[in-house]
């Protein structure tokens, strides 16, 4: 079983380097560093949501809430600022208001026991709804230009975007928690099996709760980005970017049952989306050719792995009964 | 222990951030990059094959395909490379990912509609410094991160014009009465102040503006109160509605009443919507800017800065096609002129 889901890891990371390769050499313009920028700009908040995302479907459960609690983290971001708090307050109160959000969740979640899903839809709602109380229809936009051209700019001016430092650190950090640590190991076996966890001496409900406040921690985090990096506070900032983040999730391997996946693959997932639409829109492809490719290639992910899972079921089977015969 | 632990932390961050004050709203210095303008030459001649690129607020939008229809049509004219691309919602930021394809294409002119005035402004300003020449439409970016902006129409302009189409329809006497939308609408509000400054002047002596009732912009209140302006004032004889929808509820009242021929209705309506009613007599003649003229302004102006010819300065001169000629005003604002009024003659040419 496990081997198989490598190989899918493999396959997304494999495709994703051909994928980058055809598109240096077939689309002009898209392997220039400039076009590298615009890239790393664009996959920023579907990369970062992504990490703790990874670490959620992989105990078996989902956070919907996340594009929302961006929003409000905008929002009021936005408020503070027109009240006259300076930034440097501004960011870290933020990304603890994404955490108080997360921390809703898990509490719904964890604590009564309801279903993520439903939770998550839920607050999805009520806090894109918090975001319009906060801000209305208007947009928030004087934001200092050291802060706002440091989001866009890349390092001295070369070819490495600031933001870059902030995706590899987080992601070496999330990397090493789920891959080499036993808290990764747990969550792992929560996703496997939530009660033979329990049973295993593994604090479920602890767990997940935690993951619910990382979750909007970073969300917060990234709304603060979001606002930054557009220099525009608004209620409806981020809106849907909670199916990018799953859809990416999903592409790069992680089972939506729980219990499997990797973040090397989520990572290249993320890449492979935004690399192709980038390409493609490069090539003038419409945007409404480019939600098909996108949406076949995700049932081609959730599909394929089934696919050769069941043939591979077969062959065994028609094996077995040669041998027995 | 260690939840205490963090929270004692967070909590000393957040006091020392606030403490020590840092960049907030008042102080903080403005050091965002200006654009030097460049000297322009108006002897220059317009450049030929210029790749001229519209990004409207989002695709498959009618009123905007018109006025990328007109974009379309300059762009022909004046030989150059068309292309419309957009993101399938309004989303403030949707845009900013196509603004940087058409950076990394190497566009001449960008034609933009902002969604929002400043979540384009980084990547439109990237644009500019890649020697891109930037015009908005329709919805305006931040006047520092564009080259000009087509202003389809100004308040003073439409004003005058519902004063004047008023007093014609009336015959130069009598009483009218304006169908508005909200009561606190802003445009309309400041489209009816302007008309009033009008009816003040002499040649308005014989004019008298008996009420102003709001429709709400629903087409069964502005039906109602189409009606009711006419049980209250017998003697009405111009129902005047600067709003698409008022105009066109008020035509059909009147179109199926006995005043239909006595009493007129004018102000600004959509073509498609007012058809019946300016064949069937009831509505002699109303106006609205031309949607096909803002994108096709847009063009030359785009081509105009790209080729050196203007720099975006108040007082450049410049010429669009069969538009005429065009002076830039204040900010980079270039006016697309006196709203276009709509009669049995012309009113088959439009299709929006």
């Amino acid at each position: 079983m496990s081997r198989k889901f490598a190989t899918w890891d493999t396959a997304i990371i494999a495709l994703t380097v051909l994928v980058l390769i055809i598109a240096s050499l077939v689309v002009d313009n898209f392997g220039t560093s400039r076009n590298f920028t615009f890239m790393v700009l664009d996959l920023l908040p579907i990369i970062l949501v992504a990490l703790p995302m990874t670490f959620i479907i992989v105990t078996g459960e989902i956070d919907l809430s996340v594009a929302s609690t961006l929003g409000l983290t905008s929002s009021l971001m936005g408020w503070f600022w027109n009240h006259g708090l300076s930034i440097e307050t501004i960011i870290p109160l933020c990304i603890v208001i994404g955490a108080v959000a997360g921390v809703l969740n898990g509490f719904l979640i964890t604590g009564l026991g309801l279903p993520s899903l439903a939770v998550t839809i839920g607050t999805l709602a009520l806090y894109r709804g918090l975001a319009l109380v906060v801000l209305g229809d208007g947009a928030v936009a004087d934001f200092p230009f050291n802060y706002t051209g440091w989001v866009t700019g890349t390092i001295g001016g070369g070819a490495v975007p600031n933001v870059l430092i902030l995706i590899v650190v987080l992601a070496l950090i999330f990397g090493v928690i789920l891959h080499a640590t036993p808290v990764g190991r747990s969550l792992y076996a929560i996703g496997a099996n939530a009660q033979a966890a329990h049973f295993a001496g593994i604090r479920v409900a602890r767990t997940k709760f935690w993951l619910y406040v990382v979750s909007g921690a970073v969300a917060g985090l990234v709304g603060v980005l979001w606002t930054l990096r557009y220099s525009s506070a608004r209620a409806d900032n981020g809106a849907g970017l909670e199916l990018a983040v799953v859809a990416a999730v999903l592409l790069g391997g992680v089972s939506i049952f729980g219990g499997k996946g990797s973040l090397p693959g989520v990572l290249a997932g993320v890449v492979l989306l935004t690399a192709l639409q980038n390409a493609l829109r490069l090539e003038d492809v419409s945007g409404q050719a480019l939600n098909i490719v996108t949406g076949a290639l995700l049932v081609l992910s959730v599909l394929l792995p089934n696919l050769i899972s069941s043939i591979r079921g077969n062959w065994q089977r028609r094996k077995l009964r040669q041998s027995a015969a | 222990m260690s939840r205490h632990r963090l929270a004692a932390v967070l909590a000393a961050t957040l006091l020392v951030a606030a403490g020590c004050g840092g960049t907030t709203k008042d102080n903080q210095s403005d050091s965002a990059g200006t654009q030097a303008s460049a000297t322009a030459d108006p002897n220059a001649k317009l450049k030929e094959g210029l790749k001229i690129a519209y990004l409207p607020k989002q695709l498959n939008n009618p009123y905007s395909d018109v006025e990328t229809s007109g974009g379309e049509e300059a762009v022909k004219e004046l030989k150059g490379e068309y292309k419309k691309v957009g993101p399938n919602d309004a989303a403030a930021s949707s845009q900013v990912s196509y603004i940087n394809t058409l950076i990394q294409q190497q566009q001449d002119v960008i034609v933009v509609a902002a969604n929002d005035p400043n979540a384009v402004c980084p990547s439109l300003n990237q644009a500019r410094t890649a020697k891109i020449k930037v015009v908005t439409f329709d919805s305006d970016a931040s006047k520092d991160c564009r080259d000009a902006f087509i202003n389809q129409a100004t308040t003073q302009g439409i004003g005058e014009s519902l004063a004047k189409m008023a007093l014609e329809q009336a015959g130069g006497s009598g009483d009218i009465a304006v169908l508005s939308a909200t009561p606190n609408a802003t445009n309309q509000n400041a489209w009816i102040e302007v008309m009033k400054t009008e009816l003040a002047k002499p040649e308005y002596s014989k004019l008298k503006l008996v009420k102003i009732a709001y429709g709400n912009d629903d087409d069964q209140k502005s039906f109602q109160e189409a009606q009711g302006l006419l049980q209250s004032y017998p003697n009405l004889k111009v129902i005047v509605a600067p709003t698409t929808v008022g105009i066109a509820a008020a035509a059909r009242y009147i179109s199926s009443s006995s005043y239909k021929g006595k009493v007129q209705v004018t102000g600004l309506g959509l073509p498609n919507q007012m058809r019946q009613y300016v064949k069937d007599g009831t509505v002699k003649k109303f106006a609205l800017w031309n949607p096909a003229d803002i994108g096709y302004l847009a063009a030359y102006a785009g081509a105009a800065l790209a080729s050196g010819q203007i720099s975006g300065a108040e007082g450049d001169k410049f010429t669009a096609g069969k538009l005429g000629e065009y002076t830039i005003g204040k900010d980079g604002e270039i006016v697309l002129g006196p709203p276009t009024e709509f009669t049995t003659e012309n009113i088959d040419k439009f299709n929006f």
